[in-house]
């Protein structure tokens, strides 16, 4: 096959595959399907159960250290130990000072950073074989206990939805956010 | 016995039944070639032997001689593989049997894809019981249209197809114990999986409701009784995020959020939050439980890292690799797995001499980004003493660090983000061991 004849033939080849490609790469013009449906506010609200630092979302309810011993006696200290000294579960209590010495305790009083974090951790997850299943009223009292042992409200302070964002965590400020990402 | 409870497994995972000291080669054989049955057949025959010849004297294994087993509905591997189970972490034990890990036996397997049954899991409430039909994936918050998704409609929606592993933050724990643990590789590194997701994109769903402006954070909330949830940055939503519904080509599995999860490509595995139920459009994080008090990263000064999402560059030696035992000198493959959360792995090295010297491995699956990489170097054991070492780098530059420059940067209690460079020491004896360098 001399030269002259196969550069046409080659060309039409190219001009195909072109063809091809264009068509393969043409998605069709079909919107994505829109399948969700709307829901009430209501509804929402029974959904939803985070509570972040702001306290938005805290029901209605209060409780106190006191009402929250009961509590704790009855749903929580089977795991979490006699005034959460933690074992078998871990220890909702101490710590606090320790976290730049060699041994860190990391409690609920050293650690974390907000006292909303315990009423969404306690609602949502806790006790583990039941949640879902305190009152409001029950959540607050047992919040107000681990803050109460832990030294940081007193014993007879009530726990609202206005006052526990108020609550100022001992390691409120030790959070550095990796977010965006820092260069590594 | 069941397979999924067998928690108990000797360090080569061959069956309890099998003497010690009996093992060595035929294990490690038959673990590198992954064909038990093959392996032991060949001996058999170049061995002269003719197990259950027939009256002309042919060869043929007594299988060879009776019809084989029925179809089944739903294969299951050889009986020979049995022992080949995920290691398993309890710290709460009885008190709560499904809170803590299953780590994958990464010692026993090949490639760069994780068998569903064996991909690692982590659950902090145990595996829910859900039935698609009444699962409903609520999408609310800052959006236009606060919205719900039934699985029926989901399972309608155009779907993406990549393969992604899934690291948990706390995988290499084991790693940074005081003393070396003498644990099979998957025990300790073995918190890492990597399979073929299918699912929607989250962007799509994000659309669809109407995402508003001032959204800059999504909380993901599971239907597991922990309600186990994390607060997602909407970049990460809007790149390259999957609401994801079949596994290797089958529906998830329970153990890894069926009927949905999300998929973070890269990110801290339970930031993929299973059994997907709510997901909520907000102005900041909502700081949970599990992005306060647990994966976040502790400074020797006392404040604390949080919201580190991406894993690092990872590579660890599969095989040989702690526990095993090389019988005698001579020819070895040394095969391990590598990743990073930031993209694809550029380069694996690998050294037999405690990091003296570096050779680079050849390397397959590397033109995927946030996917397992397979590496192999071949090694001439001579027989002396020596330490195997793997170092990954990703496309960004990174390089995974030394165990001593890692932990330095922590507090003494650091758990999280364990991506520094494991050794396994072999012995003049051929033993493997778990080494820090």
């Amino acid at each position: 096959m001399s030269t002259s004849k196969r550069i046409p033939v080659a060309g039409l080849v190219v001009v195909a595959a072109a063809t091809l490609a264009a068509c393969a790469v043409q998605p069709p013009a079909v919107k994505p399907p829109a399948l969700g449906t709307a829901v009430s506010a209501e509804e929402v609200a029974r959904w939803d159960i985070s509570i972040p630092p702001s306290g938005a979302g805290l029901p209605k309810g209060s409780g106190t250290a006191r009402l929250g011993l009961q509590v704790y006696e009855q749903k929580c200290l089977a795991c979490h130990g006699a005034k959460g000294a933690g074992k078998p579960a871990d220890a909702l209590v101490g710590g606090i000072g320790s976290l730049a010495t060699a041994k860190p305790v990391r409690t609920v009083g050293s650690y974390w950073p907000y006292a909303t974090t315990l009423f969404d951790y306690v609602r949502r997850a806790m006790p583990i074989a039941n949640p879902l299943s305190l009152t409001n009223d029950e959540v607050y009292a047992v919040s107000a206990y681990i803050l109460y042992v832990n030294g940081i409200v007193a014993e007879d302070a009530t726990m609202t939805a206005t006052t526990l964002p108020q609550v100022k965590m001992p390691n409120r400020d030790g959070f550095i956010s990796d977010w965006p990402a820092r260069k590594r | 016995m069941d397979r999924n409870d067998r928690t108990k497994r000797t360090p080569m995972g061959r069956s309890v039944s099998e003497p010690r000291g009996t093992i060595g080669r035929r294990t490690f054989l038959a673990r590198s070639a992954g064909i038990a049955g093959a392996a032991v057949a060949g001996v058999a025959a170049s061995a002269g032997l003719a197990p259950g010849a027939n009256a002309q004297g042919l060869a043929g294994q007594p299988w060879e001689r009776v019809y084989g087993a029925a179809f089944t509905g739903y294969g299951q591997p050889s009986r020979f593989e049995l022992p080949v189970v995920r290691h398993l972490l309890r710290p709460y034990g009885d008190l709560a049997p499904g809170s803590g890990a299953a780590l994958t036996p990464i010692e026993s397997l090949e490639g760069i894809i994780t068998p569903s049954s064996l991909h690692n899991i982590r659950n902090h409430s145990g595996t829910p019981d859900i039935d698609p039909k009444q699962h409903q994936l609520l999408l609310h918050g800052l959006v236009a249209r606060p919205l719900t998704f039934s699985m029926e409609s989901l399972w309608r929606y155009p779907m993406t197809t990549r393969t992604y592993f899934i690291e948990c933050s706390g995988n290499s724990l084991r790693a940074l114990l005081p003393k070396p643990v003498q644990l099979p590789a998957g025990a300790i590194h073995g918190n890492i999986s990597c399979s073929e997701w299918t699912g929607v994109p989250l962007r799509m769903l994000l659309e669809e409701a109407g995402l508003q402006p001032q959204a800059k954070w999504l909380l993901a909330e599971g239907a597991d009784s922990a309600h186990m949830s994390r607060s997602i940055p909407v970049e990460k939503a809007l790149d390259d995020a999957l609401v994801a519904l079949y596994q290797n080509g089958e529906r998830l599995r329970p153990e890894q959020g069926y009927p949905v999860r999300l998929l973070l490509p890269g990110w801290e595995g339970n930031t993929s939050v299973k059994w997907l139920r709510r997901l909520k459009a907000t102005e900041g994080p909502t700081h949970t439980k599990d992005e306060t008090s647990k994966y976040t990263d502790p400074l020797p000064d006392g404040r604390a890292l949080q919201f580190t999402f991406e894993m690092g560059v990872k590579s660890v030696i599969a095989r040989p690799s702690s526990t095993m035992t090389l019988p005698r000198p001579g020819f070895y493959e040394i095969s391990g797995i590598a990743w990073s959360g930031a993209g694809r792995i550029r380069r694996v090295e690998v050294s037999t001499n405690g990091g003296a010297t570096w050779v680079d491995a050849a390397l397959t699956g590397e033109e995927r980004a946030k996917c397992l990489v397979r590496f192999r170097l071949p090694w001439e054991w001579t027989g002396q003493a020596a330490v195997l070492q793997s170092r990954a780098t990703d496309e960004k530059g990174r390089v995974q660090p030394p165990r001593k420059e890692l932990i330095a940067q922590f507090a003494p209690d650091m758990r999280f983000h364990n991506n520094s460079i494991v050794s396994w020491a072999v012995g003049a004896d051929g033993s493997v061991k778990n080494v820090y360098i």
